[in-house]
C-alpha cells in the first residue's frame, strides 16, 4: 500500500435510516479527510450523526451511498473484523465472561498472532494504561475508569490503522473525565495512531484535538484546528456551538458595514445584509462616558478574575463583553452605567449562512 | 413511612392456613421417603429400618431396564430439545419484534398448553402407523414424543439469557477481528451457555417425569420408571417403589437446585 498522508476519508457519505416518510438522514452528503497520526475530533449535539459516521467507518454500517476509504483504498463493502480499524465503545463493551489480559488479548487472538506474541503485547498495553494489578481480575470487578482503560488497551493491542472513539468520556465524573483527556492525548501521541474522537463537549475538543470537524444535522460545518474553529467560525451554527459569541446584524456597501446602531465598522464584506460575529473577550470597553459605541450596563457576572458585563447598544442590540475583574484592574462599571465599547476590526468575523 | 401496606402474613389464621399448606404438600412426601426405608412389606406399617427395599430394587431386571432406558430418553430428548430451542432463542431474540413474532412464541411453547392426554393420542396414532409401515419398534419413538414437549421447557430459561445481553457484545468482537462463527464460539455461546445448561436441566426432568405421553407411545417392553411404577400400583404396592421414586425425587431435587443456582439474577 502506498503511504499517502490521509489515513482515512469519507467521500459524499449518505446514511439514511428507515424508508419513505419515516427516513431519517443521519448523515448527508458528508466529506472529510482524517490525516495519518492526528487527533481529529467530530464534534456536535446529540442526534447529528456523529457515531453514524463513526459506525461507517468502523464497518458496523454501510452507508447508503458514498465511500469510505482506508489509506486510500475502497473499503466501502468489508465487513468489519476485515477492517484494520479498532472501536471504543461508549458503554466499553468489555466482555463479562472474560479477564482483564484475555479481555485485551481478544482482538489479537482473533488475528491468530503467535502465542508468545499476544503475551508480550498485553503485558505491554497492561503497563500503557498502568492496570498491570488487575489483569486476572474479572472486568465487573473495576471502577469506572479502570473499565474505560481496558477498552483502550483492548482496542490499541491490535495496532490498528485508526482508533474510533465514541464519547468515551462521557459517563465519567469531572474528575476522572479531567485525567482520561490527559491520558488519552498521552496515548495518542505515544502509540502515533490516528485517533478519532466522538464528543458532544466543546471544551473537550478545543483542549485535546489537532483538527476537529463540527457537525450539526448530518453535515460537517467546518474542519479545522481547534484555534481556526475559535477564531475563524465559518458559519452561525458553528460560532454558537463554539464558545460564547455576540452576533451583530448590519449592511455592508463591500468594505464598510453600517450596524444597526448607526455604527460603521471597517471590515470587507459581500454587499448586503451581513451577520458579524465577535467573542466577549474581544470586545474593548473604552472606559466610562469614553469614546466608542455607546452601551448600557444591563448586568454584571462575576467570575473571580473575570466579570462578564451584558450591554445593550442604542438599537437594543445584546453584547457580552469579558474584562477583567476591577480587582484585577478591569473598569468598574456598575448595573445601569453608561460605557463606551470599540469592536476591533481584525476580530470581527463575517459569518456565512 | 409509618403506615405500612397491606400484608397478608398479618391476618389472623395466616399461620395455621400455611402449615396446613405445607403439610398438606409435603407430608404424603415425607411419608414417601420414610417408607422407603420400612423393612417390612407394607407402605402404612413402620417396622423397622433397612435399605432392603433399595437393594431389591437394584436387583430387579424390570428396574433396571426401566432406568436405563428412562435415562436414555431423558439424556437423549434433553440434548435434541436444547440443540432446537437454543436455535429458536437465537432466531426470536435479539432484533427487533418482526412480523409473526407471537405466532412463532405460541407454536414453540404449543405443548405447554395443548392437553397432554391429546397430544398422547395424537402421537399414538401418528407413531402407530409408522411403526405399522417401517416394522420399527426402538424407543426412538419415545425420544421424539419427549423432545416435542421438552422444547419449550428448555427454550424459556435460553431465551431469557438471551435477552439479557447486550448485543454490543457481539459488535465488539466483530470490531476486534471476529469471523461470524468465532463470535458465536467465543462471545455468544459462552454467554448463553448457563442458560442452555439450565434449560437442558430442565428439560431433562421434565423427561424423567412423564407418564402420559409415554404410556401411550411407548410399544411392549419399553417401560420407563414411571410407567414401570405405574405398572407395579396396579397390582401390589410394596416400598419398593418408595425407594425408587425416592432416587427419582433426589435426582429431581438435584437438577432443579442447580437450575435455580444457573438461572439466578446476580451473576
Ligand atoms: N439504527 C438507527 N435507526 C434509525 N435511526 C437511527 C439509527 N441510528 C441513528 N439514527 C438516527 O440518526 C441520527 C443520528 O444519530 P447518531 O449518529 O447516533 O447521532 P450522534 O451520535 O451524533 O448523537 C439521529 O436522528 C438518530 O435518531
Ligand atoms: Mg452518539
Amino acid at each position: 500500500m502506498t503511504e499517502t498522508p490521509i489515513a482515512i476519508e469519507a467521500r459524499n457519505a449518505v446514511k439514511s435510516f428507515g424508508q419513505g416518510a419515516v427516513a431519517v438522514r443521519a448523515l448527508d452528503d458528508v466529506s472529510v479527510q482524517i490525516r495519518r497520526g492526528e487527533f481529529f475530533t467530530l464534534l456536535g449535539p446529540s442526534g447529528c450523526g456523529k457515531t453514524t459516521l463513526l459506525r461507517l467507518i468502523a464497518g458496523f454500517e454501510t452507508p447508503t451511498s458514498g465511500q469510505i476509504l482506508l489509506g486510500g483504498e475502497d473499503i466501502t463493502h468489508l465487513p468489519p473484523n476485515k477492517r484494520p480499524v479498532n472501536t471504543v465503545f461508549q458503554s466499553y463493551a468489555l466482555f463479562p465472561h472474560l479477564s482483564v489480559a484475555q479481555n485485551i488479548a481478544f482482538g489479537l487472538e482473533m488475528q491468530n498472532r503467535p502465542r508468545a506474541e499476544v503475551a508480550a503485547t498485553v503485558a505491554r498495553m497492561l503497563a500503557l494504561v498502568q492496570l498491570e494489578p488487575m489483569a486476572n481480575r474479572k472486568t465487573s470487578q473495576l471502577s469506572g475508569g479502570q473499565q474505560q482503560r481496558v477498552a483502550l488497551a483492548r482496542a490499541l493491542a491490535p495496532t490498528p490503522k485508526v482508533l474510533l472513539l465514541d464519547e468515551p468520556l462521557s459517563a465519567l465524573d469531572l474528575k476522572l473525565r479531567k485525567e482520561m483527556q490527559i491520558e488519552l492525548k498521552r496515548l495518542q501521541q505515544e502509540t502515533g495512531i490516528t485517533f478519532v474522537f466522538v464528543t458532544h463537549d466543546q471544551e473537550e475538543a478545543l483542549t485535546m484535538s489537532d483538527r476537529i470537524a463540527v457537525m450539526s444535522a448530518g453535515h460537517i460545518q467546518q474542519v479545522g484546528s481547534p484555534r481556526d474553529i475559535y477564531t475563524r467560525p465559518a458559519n452561525r451554527f458553528v460560532a454558537s456551538f463554539i464558545g460564547e459569541t455576540n452576533f451583530l446584524t448590519g449592511t455592508s456597501d463591500g468594505t464598510r458595514v453600517v450596524l444597526g446602531n448607526g455604527a460603521a465598522v471597517d471590515v470587507t464584506a459581500p454587499k448586503g445584509p451581513v451577520t458579524l460575529a465577535i467573542r466577549p473577550e474581544q470586545v474593548r470597553i473604552a472606559g466610562v462616558d469614553g469614546g466608542g459605541m455607546p452601551a448600557t450596563v444591563a448586568s454584571t457576572v462575576y467570575f473571580g478574575t473575570d466579570t462578564h458585563l451584558h450591554l445593550t447598544l442604542s438599537d437594543g442590540t445584546a453584547v457580552v463583553a469579558r474584562q477583567q475583574s476591577p480587582a484585577a484592574g478591569g473598569i468598574d462599571a456598575p448595573k445601569g452605567a453608561q460605557v463606551g465599547i470599540t469592536l476591533p476590526t481584525d476580530a470581527l468575523q463575517v459569518l456565512g449562512e | 413511612m409509618a403506615e405500612r401496606s397491606f400484608e397478608v402474613a398479618r391476618l389472623p389464621g395466616f399461620k395455621f392456613i400455611a402449615i396446613t399448606a405445607f403439610v398438606l404438600l409435603y407430608m404424603p412426601i415425607i411419608t414417601l421417603v420414610v417408607y422407603s426405608f420400612n423393612s417390612g412389606q407394607s407402605v402404612a406399617v413402620w417396622e423397622g429400618f433397612s435399605l432392603d427395599w433399595y437393594g431389591k430394587a437394584w436387583a430387579n431386571e424390570a428396574v433396571k431396564g426401566a432406568t436405563y432406558r428412562s435415562l436414555i430418553i431423558a439424556a437423549s430428548a434433553s440434548a435434541i430439545a436444547t440443540t432446537v430451542a437454543t436455535m429458536a432463542a437465537l432466531g426470536t431474540t435479539r432484533r427487533k419484534a418482526f412480523k409473526g413474532q407471537t405466532f412463532i412464541y405460541v407454536m414453540i411453547n404449543q405443548p405447554l398448553m395443548v392437553p397432554e392426554i391429546v397430544t398422547a393420542v395424537a402421537l399414538l396414532i401418528f407413531f402407530a402407523s409408522i411403526k405399522v409401515a417401517t416394522g420399527y419398534n426402538g424407543l426412538i419413538y419415545l425420544i421424539i414424543a419427549h423432545a416435542a414437549f421438552c422444547i419449550p421447557f428448555a427454550y424459556l430459561p435460553i431465551r431469557a439469557r438471551l435477552e439479557g445481553m447486550d448485543l454490543t457484545l457481539e459488535t465488539a468482537a466483530a470490531d476486534l477481528y471476529a469471523s461470524h462463527w468465532q463470535t458465536f464460539r467465543r462471545v455468544t455461546l459462552p454467554l448463553m451457555l448457563p442458560g442452555i445448561i439450565a434449560g437442558a436441566m430442565l428439560a431433562f426432568v421434565i423427561s424423567l417425569d412423564d407418564v402420559v405421553i409415554t404410556e401411550f407411545v411407548k410399544s411392549g417392553g419399553q417401560d420407563t420408571l414411571p410407567t414401570y411404577m405405574l405398572g407395579q400400583m396396579r397390582r401390589a404396592v410394596t416400598p419398593e417403589v418408595n425407594a425408587i421414586s425416592t432416587v427419582l425425587l433426589a435426582l429431581t431435587v438435584v437438577l432443579l437446585t442447580a437450575f435455580f443456582l444457573l438461572t439466578r439474577k446476580n451473576d
